[in-house]
């Protein structure tokens, strides 16, 4: 329930609601949607990436001297797990055509496309289990264009517009153009989406779209294409090997620059292994958990941005990797789902997010910085938001309005994942709004691709939220499920026909002593080592009794890599075990 | 909570209210985690209080919004014979509780064809015979985290109603909870999965407008205007942007 004193807002709420309900049956915006010089002002105004602090420099590596996220410059100015002389590349623990690293949508397309279309055997490596990954989570749906008043074309415009018209055009044109054939495919195996009563694909608006395009399945649109996907990569299991709690650390490269597969580290064991393939795919997902301004996050449990950092330190560009998506609409109360993400099919159903007063403050529908921006702006300057019992702000979402427009119990049906998340705290969203802030959601930017999901590194495909190009600087909602079943197929089908003729040279890890060099030449110091893994959550005294190691200063930085490595701060020489440790010591006496 | 980074005011590292909160000592309740007794927040979600505790969980947690399964945990209150099912992200700790997470359930998905299989009972039968020993109890119903009635799925499984079994099984996580409860060893989450499947690809109701749009595309009827689009200059393209009617 909510408390007390948000009382007399909740009053307002419901007295402007008729006002609202009657707007909202009108054809017309329910608000003024804003215009680009608007636009502009609210972002460089109030989006979190145009604070001075968000961005800064990178000293090493292929985008040196850019400015980016400043968490992303401190990820990728880190040390790495492993030196070349650890390892020994002579006879690789595992052989395979297609090395793909992440288990989540991306890479089980991947995997299937590369069986199908060439025969390819495939190993799929993935941090936790196949399908802990933000595709699994996914609400609101995927866009296509799949109606009659609709065309790709069209899905083309609205995707580069929400973009800033920064998007690879070849990129977006990929996307829009298999949207209706990846609707298909699913559909064969197995997805069931919503349907109108003739069959035809039920659609719904999202921010930014200009043609009701939103496909669905109820708000477990991701949770069914995802384990859809699993079950058919397992029903191979003699193609697809899966390796679960076995992420990989990095990349292996050969003697002529080709990317010839990856080291992975077991969870369990805390062993490395080799592993030596024809074309290796990333497709790792996004960063969510590195918890980037601190703010909270809507992304799964392993979103660590590890896929960034190996390629990377192997050579490959990185694209708009200075912008940031925070989702409209995260959760601001009640506290212990703080940050869960409200899928943007709510306001597409007709939810409006409200001020204090009950007024609404913006287009409902505004791409998703925009919108973000506008609701930050209304609770920092216009003294429009409601604060919570621990520190937070937000507005209101008033969802009661959807059963209102679309009949009783349509948002019992159309949206249980949500009516469940907050009924266990005595709120029911069809009678009462909800609470919302803008939540850490999206990886705009990543591993710059073309539209065959190459990289600057022959033998290294990308797909999926780890890629960057796709959405320019602002993805739009239903984007990204399309994206990872689109960019996957294709990374499935490229680097598949690749594996076919490649013949590797000799292996090589030489890539991390450059790397380290340049680290070195470039003055940087520090301790952290990367990929994260994992964000550790546990308690400040808890972490000061681990003995964590100084440096290790990213929000939620894992505990393991800290237990695990010996590196020195300085790091021009490697220390014998007992200095490094002394080291550590002193590091975290000082902190 | 406070097992959470420092992340308080949504976008600032740590604010006077968390501050003020942590220095009252907040309240706390003792609750045991397989079996040791630990002070976590009284407010806390299962996964947040284990994390509290300062446990790195690996297997556990996945997305931690209640859509991956990963967290399944059972639990008994004090003075109470029942056992409780939850997951750990979604079920808040209550003085007293004494619980442990289930990451896995061993279950063997049957390995099959899709194009292959009859959408009725013939495929439960073939692959899923275990179905057919279902006693009808209800305690995978009462084990469902989720609140789904899986004992009825399970009997429209038995009569080869696959719509029935998608739609009632539509929301399931795949914890594993009802499995490892069942008494008749039924692994009903991996049947369901396979019966959406069928749903999905033969008693769907074909889209008209769907099939004519994937030839379209395949016959290149949308390059003409790819190619004008992307010939635009920024500005040119952002005047189409902004004068687009919108549905």
């Amino acid at each position: 329930m909510y408390p007390e004193y948000m009382a007399e807002s909740l009053r307002k709420v419901a007295q402007t609601r008729p006002r609202r309900l009657e707007l909202a049956r009108k054809p017309d915006p329910v608000y003024p949607p804003m215009n680009a010089e608007e636009r502009r002002a609210v972002l460089e105004g109030f989006h979190p990436d145009f604070e001075p602090s968000a961005r800064r420099t990178v000293r090493v590596g292929p985008n040196r001297d850019e400015s980016l996220t400043t968490e992303v410059a401190d990820l990728l100015e880190s040390h790495s797990w492993l030196r070349s002389d650890q390892v020994n590349l002579d006879s690789p623990d595992f052989e395979t055509d297609l090395l793909i690293i992440g288990g989540g949508g991306a890479g089980c397309n991947a995997a299937l496309v590369a069986m199908k279309e060439h025969g390819m055997r495939s190993i799929i490596a993935t941090k936790l289990r196949m399908g802990d990954s933000n595709s699994m989570m996914s609400q609101g749906g995927m866009q296509a264009a799949v109606s009659r008043t609709d065309s790709p074309t069209r899905h083309y415009l609205d995707a580069i517009g929400g973009g800033h018209f920064e998007n690879k055009p070849e990129l977006v044109r990929a996307l829009t153009e298999d949207g209706p054939g990846v609707v298909k495919w699913l559909e064969d195996l197995g997805v069931v989406w919503d349907k109108e009563e003739d069959g035809s694909m039920k659609v719904m608006h999202g921010g930014g779209t200009s043609r009701k395009r939103m496909l669905s399945c109820r708000d477990y649109t991701g949770a069914m294409i995802m384990r859809t996907l699993m079950d058919e990569v397992r029903n191979h299991p003699d193609m697809i090997e899966v390796k679960e709690f076995m992420p990989a650390v990095e990349l292996i490269m050969d003697n002529k620059g080709r990317c010839a597969g990856a080291i992975l580290y077991s969870m369990d064991s805390e062993e490395f292994f080799t592993v030596k393939a024809k074309s290796t795919v990333i497709a790792t997902g996004g960063y969510g958990r590195l918890h980037i301004r601190g703010f909270d996050t809507t992304n799964h449990y392993g979103a660590t941005g590890d896929g960034l950092v190996m390629a990377y330190r192997a050579g490959a560009k990185l694209m708009y990797m200075d912008s940031v998506q925070y989702h409209p609409t995260g959760v601001s109360f009640p506290e212990q789902i703080a940050g869960f993400l409200v899928t943007e099919a709510i306001r597409g159903a007709g939810g409006q997010p409200l001020n204090k007063e009950g007024e609404l403050f913006v287009f409902p529908r505004e791409p998703r910085d925009v919108e973000a921006a506008a609701i930050i702006r209304e609770c920092a300057q216009n003294g429009g938001g409601i604060p919570t019992p621990s520190g937070r702000v937000g507005v209101w979402l008033d969802s009661p309005l959807i059963d209102m427009l679309h009949g009783e119990g349509y948002t019992d049906k159309h949206f249980p994942a949500m009516y469940r998340q907050f009924i266990r705290y005595g709120i029911d969203i069809a009678k009462l709004p909800m609470l919302i802030y803008p939540s850490l959601h999206y990886q705009n930017g990543g591993i710059e691709i073309n539209e065959r999901c190459e990289t600057d590194i022959p033998g290294l495909y990308v797909a999926g939220e780890a890629s960057g190009g796709l959405h320019g600087r602002n993805r739009l909602m239903g984007n990204s499920v399309l994206d990872y079943n689109v960019f996957g197929r294709r990374a499935g089908r490229y680097a598949g026909e690749y594996a076919r003729t490649v013949k590797l040279g000799k292996l090589s890890l030489a890539h991390l002593d450059a790397y380290e060099k340049e680290l070195a030449d470039a003055g940087v110091q520090t301790s952290l080592v990367t990929p994260t893994l994992l964000p550790s959550y546990a308690p400040e005294d808890v972490k000061k009794r681990q003995l964590l190691r100084g440096d290790n200063t990213l929000p939620g930085s894992s505990v393991l890599q800290n237990r695990l490595h010996d590196e020195a701060p300085s790091h021009s020489t490697r220390p014998s075990i007992n200095d490094s440790q002394a080291a550590g010591y002193d590091e975290r006496s000082g902190a | 909570m406070a097992s959470m980074p420092a992340a308080a005011t949504n976008s600032q590292p740590t604010s006077p209210a968390d501050k003020k909160r942590d220095a009252a000592k907040q309240n706390l309740i003792t609750i045991s985690i397989m079996g040791k007794a630990y002070e976590v927040p009284a407010d806390a979600t299962i996964m947040g209080a284990i994390e509290y505790a300062g446990h790195q969980i690996i297997r556990g947690a996945g997305c931690r919004e209640g859509y991956c399964g990963a967290c399944a945990t059972i639990y008994r209150l004090p003075g109470d014979y029942k056992i409780r099912t939850g997951l750990a992200c979604m079920t808040l700790v209550e003085e007293g509780m004494s619980l442990t997470q289930i990451p896995y359930v061993p279950g063997e998905k049957a390995i099959y064809d899709i194009e292959e299989l009859k959408p009725n009972v013939s495929a439960i039968e073939q692959m899923y015979p275990s179905v057919f020993r279902c006693v009808a109890c209800n305690t995978c119903t009462r084990s469902c985290p989720q609140g789904l009635q899986v004992m009825d799925y399970v009997q429209a499984a038995k009569r080869g109603d696959i719509a029935t079994v998608m739609d009632l099984s539509f929301d399931c996580v795949v914890c594993g909870l009802c499995m490892l409860r069942c008494p008749a060893e039924i692994t009903q989450p991996l049947m369901a999965i396979m019966a959406k499947r069928l749903y999905g690809r033969y008693l769907r109701k074909d889209s008209p407008e769907l099939a004519v749009r994937v030839k379209a595309v395949e016959e290149g009827a949308y390059d003409d205007e790819y190619a004008e689009l992307m010939a635009m200059s920024r500005e040119a393209l952002s005047k189409r942007y902004y004068a687009r009617d919108s549905e």
